[in-house]
């Protein structure tokens, strides 16, 4: 038996970092201590796709990787209009070899933000983001406020490593010296810890926003008595904390980003941020919800310039979203060919870009068999990034940490499975061009 | 490097590190390095054109968080720079935050083979270091940002300099950085709480002052062998009048003696520190008294911090600096903060002939370069991409060779050029081994790179060398400007680069690092303080903090040993 210190999680955008694991006979055995109970089990391991497979007469029938990578180069050099897809919970490494590809073959890469914090970069593209990283919280928030957000189930560690419950320089009774808001359409797990709860209308986050923001910018006297279900009792009780507060931090989630609204809330949230700025330290940021999705945006952005949805077909990179994005592309049928790495567009991709997904061929790379396994043409199994390949990704605060590698295993990593692919694609070009 | 043999013939070679100006001279190299003699060589016919060494920029951003941050949030300034890939070069997006790829394309169009990135947060060092080994052909290193941290703000209060020597060999090895990189001192500490100091401010909690700051961690760097001097961005950056807070920093480091030959203090963008006046009403150039204290003294250098005219990207971790900008002009700002460390911020400014301050920014940039006497003292940057980004080096170039492009210029200009700066009464014009000196020879020195084959063209440099497509004679600004931006041809250790202002190979560049070597015991008792912080405030935990080896395919390292 091994012990195994500072393992990090590969789960969710906390990247947890502190994880004591047990290692024998090459198999993570236990999780003693640092992971919440997802993060554990991802540790652990779970059920498995057990061989590259190519599907044949409607059927998976098991082969080589090698044959599997070549299977998947020809459908992708074959391809006009090939989707790039996922890219969030695999390493960096695997990341950029995807890019590579696009390019190579003149595809959209997009990946999982796309459908999640999308709004949200949208919104930084049009305001900004005053932020920080999440150590600047744990030190020295007095005020965090968790908006469409609920961490108790979601990132589970995040309110005791890094926010509410953490201790740090300036809170080192942790919670006893802050104070915990919590904007939701319903009473969460989070919500009920909270000290002032705000239950919101469903929809209504931008009055909201707007409200509060008029308030800290001194225009109290234009918000009515009632704004999105809260009176305006409470939200002035809410202003007054944010304006009396050393540091304040608002954290916030899908429930900003999906409800009516979209990118408008965040920009609004991201103004209502800059407005308590005005008065007092305060800082705003996305809980990313895979652990790399900030990373395979940071990847993109350096090697194209653009974090997501970029069309590499005019060999330089075009950047639309909602031309560009994934399920746009789908629903318009244009994609004759996808590749899907470390996600599951069968599961979160709406109907209508499935049934195109049916009709085209679809590669598949993943560690776990998932609803796109189902009608995948070529699927490869890869390692498990932070518990058989190592590598690097950036925790929901951009910070970039290197996962480790606890056991051997005899799949290929991201890495290698992409740069394979990368190559049989060159070899075929290069054959097309002789 | 490329095994093989090069010879550059018959070029006008500008090489003033080894006293070679102008001479009609050729240049040999072998295996990646220059050599007195080759035998059977491919040879480059460089016929009375201009020859130099690999250009040296000793300041820019071109990777990592805040200039990825800059990227992501200015998608219409990544649109302004698409290139389509091609067999060699991978596609290029950007003007003022280029994508990785295009900032080494472009720097080696111009000639250029080194680049020092100049702000390393410790805590996101991986970042830095990701995006530099994709930046193609140029060598490059990385200066960790060590002054609004707890650790050294602790050992200044406490005094003790060797263990803040300690401390900060800890670091610059755990970042694989290259020196110490001082950003308003206390200053971007205080922001964590939206305030600022000034250099005898006190740092709220900490209780030292920004100038106990840079003086200690002078002191604490000239205990080792470092080939770089602290490199510093002071307080009170871009404000009216901090001419006087500049002046007060250089004169902090003024008794400390340096382990070589070379300065003790590296002040850099000094255009933005040699501000006069009481607010932007009475905003007026100090460029004068700046120059005059830098030719008076022998231990500082300075860098530019030029304008160039046009939209950038400003971004510094001087995150209050960056507030104050965003509130002048309304546009988007990103902020981020690092716990323990430092801090940053990110907000588009445009620059205008127009508008009479940025007119006075102007000038103040190239009057610094004039106004010096001296051109081993001061490096051209433009503190990329904050006063424009590098790519407008051949226009400063081509300013700084001709008193004509500078007085049409001035014409175009708003008028306070005339009457707030001595912009136009200066006549001194910069010669080819001027350009030489500010462009690469200068910055090699100052950074302690001209050892390790950077910035010159002696026996045993690297195979770095810029041919430009001009006689040594040639006055026209217009096409002095040109043949900068693009030159004939760019050798990398020993392979062609750019060819006719083509990139034609994107060799991977080199990481250099130094390893700065402390005494054990001194670094076991710093280590008790610094697990305390790690246990108790960081978000990452000590043994996931150094960047690992992974991250330098390419290194170089440096060892700057203890001075006994």
């Amino acid at each position: 038996m091994v012990e195994i210190t500072d393992v990090v999680c590969s789960l969710c955008g906390c990247v947890c970092d502190d994880i004591v694991v047990e290692v024998e006979d090459n198999k993570v055995t236990k999780v003693k201590k640092g992971a919440c109970s997802v993060g554990k089990s991802k540790l652990m391991g779970h059920g498995r796709i057990e061989s590259p497979a190519i599907r044949d007469n409607g059927t998976l029938k098991n082969c080589s990787y090698d044959d599997a990578i070549k299977k998947a180069a020809e459908i992708l050099a074959a391809a006009r209009r090939p989707l790039l897809y996922g890219w969030s919970s695999t390493v960096c490494e695997a990341d950029k070899v995807g890019v590579e590809l696009a390019e190579e073959i003149g595809a959209v890469i997009d990946n999982t933000a796309s459908v999640c914090h999308g709004p949200s970069v949208l919104a930084i593209q049009d305001v900004g983001l005053p932020s920080c990283t999440l150590g600047q919280v744990k030190n020295r928030a007095d005020l965090v406020i968790y908006w469409g957000a609920n961490p108790a189930a979601a990132h589970a560690n995040h309110m005791k490593r890094y926010s509410y419950i953490s201790k740090g320089y300036w809170t080192e009774e942790g919670k006893k010296n802050k104070k915990l808001v919590v904007v939701d359409v319903r009473r969460t797990a989070t919500a009920k810890m909270a000290d002032v709860f705000l239950q919101i209308e469903q929809g209504k986050d931008y009055l909201v926003f707007s409200a509060l923001r008029a308030m800290l910018l001194g225009y109290e006297d234009v918000v009515p008595e009632e704004v999105g279900g809260i009176s305006k009792k409470d939200l002035l009780e809410t202003v007054r904390m944010m304006k009396e507060a050393k540091f304040g931090m608002i954290f916030f989630g899908m429930g900003a980003t999906h409800t009516r609204g979209r990118h408008n809330n965040v920009v609004n949230a991201i103004q209502t941020t800059r407005a308590a700025h005005t008065h007092t330290k305060f800082s705003i940021m996305p809980m990313r919800g895979h652990y790399n999705v900030a990373g395979i945006n940071q990847v993109c952005t350096w090697e194209t310039g653009f974090p997501f949805a970029v069309d590499l077909s005019r060999g330089y990179a075009w950047y639309n979203p909602g031309e560009t994005s994934s399920t746009d592309l789908l629903v318009r049928r244009e994609c004759d060919a996808a590749l899907f790495i470390a996600t599951d567009p069968g599961a979160h991709f709406p109907g209508e870009s499935i049934r195109h997904l049916s009709k085209i061929p679809v590669i598949q790379i993943d560690p776990f068999p998932n609803p796109t396994t189902e009608f995948a043409d070529v699927v490869i199994p890869c390692a498990i990034s932070g518990v058989e390949a190592e590598g690097n990704v950036y925790r929901m605060d951009n910070i970039p940490i290197r996962l480790r590698k606890l056991v051997d295993t005899e799949y290929m990593a991201d890495e290698e499975i992409m740069k394979g692919i990368l190559e049989e694609v060159r070899a075929i070009k290069e054959k097309e061009g002789e | 490097m490329v095994e093989g043999e090069l010879l550059i013939r018959n070029g006008v070679v500008y090489d003033p590190i080894n006293g070679v100006n102008g001479e009609k001279k050729d240049i040999s190299i072998r295996d990646g390095k220059v050599v007195e003699e080759v035998t059977n060589p491919k040879v480059i016919d460089a016929e009375g054109r201009v020859v130099m060494p690999g250009g040296v920029d000793i300041h820019s951003h071109i990777a990592g968080g805040k200039v990825n941050a800059g990227r992501l949030f200015r998608p219409e300034d990544g649109r302004k720079g698409r290139e389509t890939k091609t067999k060699v070069c991978r596609a290029q997006s950007g003007y003022s935050v280029p994508n990785t790829f295009a900032t080494g394309y472009r720097y080696a169009k111009m000639g250029y083979t080194f680049v020092m990135e100049a702000a390393m947060p410790p805590l996101a060092a991986r970042h830095t270091h990701e995006e530099m080994v994709d930046i193609p052909i140029l060598d490059n290193a990385a200066m960790p940002l060590i002054d609004n941290n707890w650790m050294t703000m602790e050992y200044v209060k406490s005094g003790d300099t060797d263990l803040l020597a300690a401390y900060i060999a800890w670091m610059i090895k755990a970042t694989k950085g290259y020196g110490v990189k001082v950003v308003n001192p206390g200053g971007t500490e205080a922001w964590a709480w939206a305030k600022n100091c000034d250099i005898n401010d006190a740092v709220p909690y900490f209780d030292v002052t920004p100038a106990e700051i840079v003086k200690g961690l002078a002191e604490a760097t000239e205990k080792f062998e470092m080939p770089h001097s602290i490199h510093v961005h002071g307080n009170m950056l871009g404000h009216p009048g901090n001419f006087e807070t500049t002046l007060a920093t250089y004169d902090l480091v003024k008794g400390i003696k340096p382990y070589r030959n070379r300065p003790t203090m590296h002040a850099t963008h000094t255009q933005f520190h040699s501000y006069g006046g009481t607010s932007w009403r009475d905003f007026e150039s100090k460029a004068g008294a700046i120059a005059d204290y830098v030719n008076k003294n022998e231990h500082l250098s300075i860098d530019l911090g030029s304008i160039i005219l046009g939209d950038t990207t400003t971004m510094t971790a001087d995150g209050p600096m960056e507030y104050s900008l965003y509130q002048i002009t309304g546009r988007k700002w990103t902020n981020h903060d690092v716990e323990l460390e430092t801090g940053s911020g990110i907000t588009p400014f445009l620059y205008s002939g127009k508008s009479p301050v940025n007119t006075i920014q102007w000038a103040i940039g190239q009057e610094l370069a004039l106004l010096v006497k001296d051109p081993w003292k001061l490096a051209l940057t433009t503190d990329h991409p904050n006063a424009g980004p590098f790519i407008g080096y051949p226009i400063i170039i081509s300013m700084l060779m001709s008193k004509r492009r500078r007085d049409e210029s001035a014409e175009d200009m708003h008028k306070v050029i005339f009457d707030r700066a001595e912009y136009s009464s200066i006549d001194r014009e910069y010669d080819l081994n001027e350009i030489a000196i500010i462009t690469r020879g200068m910055a090699a020195k100052t950074l302690g790179l001209h050892e390790h084959g950077k910035g010159h063209l002696g026996v045993g440099a690297d195979g770095d060398v810029a041919i430009y497509d001009i006689s040594p004679e040639e006055r026209d600004a217009g096409k002095i400007q040109k043949a900068f931006l693009n030159t004939k041809y760019t050798i990398k250790g020993g392979e062609v680069v750019v060819k006719d202002g083509e990139v034609v190979a994107t060799p991977a560049g080199r990481t250099i690092f130094v390893t700065p070597e402390c005494d054990d015991k001194l670094t076991e008792e710093m280590m008790v303080k610094l697990k305390d912080k790690f246990d108790h405030y960081y978000s990452v935990t000590f043994n996931n903090y150094p960047v690992q080896d992974a991250y330098l395919p390419n290194p170089y390292e440096i060892k700057a040993p203890w001075r006994s």
